[in-house]
């Protein structure tokens, strides 16, 4: 699961719709002793400046790996947008996903009026979507976002013992 | 010649967990040359076709070896080689 404060989703989303219709990326560093707490956003430029492709500029990266290891820090989340598809990750991303501990989070901006916000791991080329949880209320500046319902930790308690929707109630 | 070389996590399992090694060489293609005879496996992870692989950035000290040779990008005593990941992706 990722918890993540509301002031981060919103920094997140905000540079996306900035950022639209290129994708924006960026990072969420954290202290490097487990806790897998993110809490230093760091906003990236995208060196490709495409609609449909990011890359971390190289001496950006660079430097930004060196204050993350001055500061015993790890990159918690690393997030991009995907400005026309869904928020999941394509075979592109997959590829290039490399930090086996990062949630990789993306966010869709393809709808006008709310943004999709979705975490992941990607282990050695395997995806496993993971539940987001928000600490902290929306403010009025709050952008809108979508959780994706399937794994949301409230959803799935609301729904919980009602039975799968393939197998007919008794 | 000795240079350090910083090895990012997801290569570590080819260092026995070390964030960097020291190494000899001239040139990167001979410091991977270098660490590949002690720690198996790391080259096939950098170098492919005899090109430094799409998915990784090289630096020698503050300098991507891309702009400066690729792997005959040379290298000196006490330099610091360091390698990343790039971050990159997309929605292909």
């Amino acid at each position: 699961m990722l918890r993540i404060r509301r002031d981060h989703v919103d920094a997140i989303v905000a540079h996306a719709r900035r950022d639209h219709p290129d994708e924006a990326c960026g990072v969420i560093a954290g202290p490097d002793d487990g806790s897998d707490t993110p809490e230093r956003y760091i906003p990236m430029v995208n060196a490709a400046r495409s609609p449909t492709f990011y890359e971390f500029d190289s001496g950006d990266l660079l430097k930004l790996y060196r204050e993350m290891a001055a500061n015993d820090e790890t990159p918690v989340v690393i997030y991009h947008s995907h400005t026309a598809t869904e928020a999941y990750p394509s075979r592109t991303d997959i590829s290039f996903a490399s930090e086996p501990f990062a949630h990789y989070v993306l966010v869709s901006t393809r709808e006008d009026d709310v943004a999709d916000f979705r975490s992941y791991r990607i282990v050695e080329g395997e995806v496993t979507e993971e539940p987001v949880q928000i600490v902290g209320e929306a403010g009025a500046e709050s952008p809108s976002i979508r959780l994706n319902p399937d794994v949301t930790p409230v959803e799935s308690y609301m729904f919980a013992n009602t039975g799968s929707d393939d197998v007919p109630d008794a | 010649m000795a240079v350090t070389v910083s090895i990012p996590t997801i290569l570590r399992t080819h260092t026995d967990g070390e964030k960097s090694v020291e190494a000899s060489g001239k040139t990167v293609a001979q410091v991977i040359d270098d660490i590949e005879s002690r720690h198996g496996g790391l080259k096939d992870r950098l170098v492919k076709d005899e090109k430094l692989h799409r998915f990784v950035n090289v630096y020698v000290n503050d300098e991507d070896v891309r702009f400066v040779g690729g792997l005959e990008a040379e290298v000196t005593d006490g330099d610091t080689v360091t390698i990343l990941p790039a971050v990159a992706g997309g929605m292909r």
